[in-house]
């Protein structure tokens, strides 16, 4: 039972990360938290179960229709907002992603109702994976994989392509990255971007088995935030860990605690590491 | 190659270069030389686009190049090597200089200038997999004029490439700049490093307070009373 837990813990530990990957990028890049970021995931699920009731489009057929969403949208989102107030003092590119969290949410209500959608019968739905008295659901650990393809999937991008290189440089310094040539305007459309892809396949991987509603999002921009400053700001490794880290004491804090305490566990232990680690678990 | 003309410009509004005028022709080392705070590095900043003239002109090869931004200036054919070196310190060695040829469209262009520049700087290529960050502050100095001349400029800006080097560390960097310039390189420097400045240069500036107080070739300068009383206390 206890390593059912685990497992399954870990496996949406995966996805968190993801998550968390994209929100650190663009603090790592810019240092602009983006509180919309969740409500990119919601966007992506909404985008994957209209396709899926509409066309008969399986989830993991619209990923990355899905994933091409919300870069998009992400993308217009450093365009049309944040480009206007990177440069403005304090917390106005806070509350800028903070109104425009609300605006989507609100908008997906408008839209579509604040009723609870669930995708009922993809490739994945209902199958299971038996492996003696552990039972693993196909949907997350299809989830899971996904997850960690398209984490390592953007650390070798940023690694190893010309553009990622460019996102390194202008992460270290701004204006030593026009010199080299590079228009730091663009890239950091594009690691908004990207990081918007990175919801766009973690809210389709989640759409088989989580409930899709205008606030579906707001637990993972919750949860994000949550994973990088343990895993310290800007750190892409820290927020792989992390995101395994937080998913694996949700699910042992469900398991002894209680499911209603599951989160107070993950806050707690939040707490604690700032207090001890104000520069997160692994950034020193 | 280089025409800056009544250049006025700043921080915030305030103004801190007054109506200089200068040119740099090609083929030419220029230095730009002054004390601590004069505006050099600001001039700099500005021929690269990071910051915007108030009022003047400059031209670059024939063509008005204070409006762009800085990454087409790039483009245009001018390298800035920055004051403090700033190399990317998480990056490697090699990643640095892929950054620097940047603007470089083709993988065999770029194979070419790397190989041109590890024969310049063999201990670079020593260092290739390196963190930048680990390197001595001699090696970051290399690695930072490596990397400006990785986008094959046709004019290279170099800022106070002695700063904060060993007296022995300077001579070298300065005979690598020397060499660089002998390929048929046009320079514009500017030092603190008066002497070594103006020996080296072709022709030279004295900025004081953001003015241009004198000009002529290196030779003229160091004789000048100006330079022998401001700046080398005789
Ligand atoms: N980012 C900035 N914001 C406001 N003022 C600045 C800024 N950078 C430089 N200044 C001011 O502009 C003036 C010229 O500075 P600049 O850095 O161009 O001098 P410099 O000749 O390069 O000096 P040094 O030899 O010390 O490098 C100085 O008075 C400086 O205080
Ligand atoms: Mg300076």
């Amino acid at each position: 039972m206890l390593l059912q837990i685990i497992l399954s813990g870990i496996l949406v530990g995966f996805v968190y990360s993801l998550v968390a990957v994209g929100l650190t990028l663009i603090w790592g890049v810019m240092d602009i938290i983006n509180f919309a970021h969740g409500d990119f995931l919601m966007v992506s699920m909404y985008t994957v179960f209209w396709l899926y009731t509409l066309l008969r489009l399986d989830p993991l057929a619209s990923l990355p229709i899905a994933a091409l969403v919300t870069f998009v949208l992400s993308f217009l989102t450093y365009k049309l907002i944040i480009k206007r107030v990177i440069n403005a003092p304090g917390l106005t590119a806070l509350l800028a992603t903070f109104g425009l969290s609300l605006f989507i949410r609100n908008f997906a209500q408008y839209l579509w109702t604040p009723n609870y959608r669930f995708i009922t019968t993809s490739l994945v739905t209902d199958k299971k994976l038996e492996m003696g008295s552990v039972i693993i659901g196909i949907p997350q650990l299809v989830a899971a994989l996904g997850s960690i393809m398209m984490t390592f999937l953007v650390v070798w991008f940023i690694k190893n392509t010309k553009t990622g290189r460019a996102i390194q440089a202008a992460a270290q310094s701004r204006d030593t990255a026009k010199l080299m040539g590079i228009n730091t305007e663009k890239i950091y459309a594009v690691t908004f971007g990207i990081s918007g892809a990175c919801v766009g396949v973690a809210g389709a991987l989640l759409a088989t088995f989580f409930p899709i509603y205008p606030e579906s999002g707001a637990l993972y921009s919750l949860l994000a935030f949550v994973i990088v400053a343990l895993g310290g700001f800007g750190n892409i490794a820290g927020a792989l860990y992390g995101g395994v880290l937080i998913g694996l004491s949700e699910a042992l804090g469900g398991f002894f605690l209680g499911t209603q305490f599951k989160y107070a566990i993950v806050f707690l232990i939040y707490l604690l590491v700032l207090q001890f680690r104000p520069k997160g678990l692994f950034g020193w | 190659m280089l025409k800056v003309r009544n250049l006025s410009t700043g921080y915030d509004g305030v103004p801190v270069i007054f109506d200089v005028s200068f040119e740099v022709r090609e083929g030419e080392m220029v230095s730009i030389v002054g004390s601590n705070g004069a505006g050099k590095t600001t001039i700099l900043k500005t021929i690269s686009g990071l910051l915007k003239p108030f009022s003047g002109e400059i031209e670059f090869l024939d063509k008005r190049i204070d409006r762009m931004p800085a990454h087409e200036i790039v483009k245009l054919g001018i390298a800035h090597v920055p004051e403090g070196r700033h190399v990317f310190g998480k990056m490697t060695v090699r990643d640095n200089l892929l950054l620097g040829a940047y603007t470089l469209e083709s993988d065999t262009d770029i194979k070419k200038v790397l190989e041109e520049v590890y024969e310049i700087f063999p201990r670079l290529k020593e260092r290739e997999n390196q963190k930048a960050e680990t390197l001595s502050g001699g090696e970051q100095q290399m690695l930072a004029i490596a990397r400006g001349l990785m986008s094959r400029p046709k004019l290279l800006l170099v800022d106070e490439m002695s700063l904060g080097l060993m007296p022995i560390l300077v001579d070298k960097v300065l005979d690598i700049l020397k060499e660089i310039s002998r390929r048929g390189m046009t320079i514009l420097l500017v030092e603190q490093k008066v002497q070594e400045a103006l020996e080296m240069a072709d022709r030279g500036y004295v900025l004081q307070t953001g003015r241009i107080v004198a000009e002529g070739t290196g030779k003229e300068l160091l004789e000048s009373d100006l330079v022998k009383k401001a700046y080398m206390g005789m």
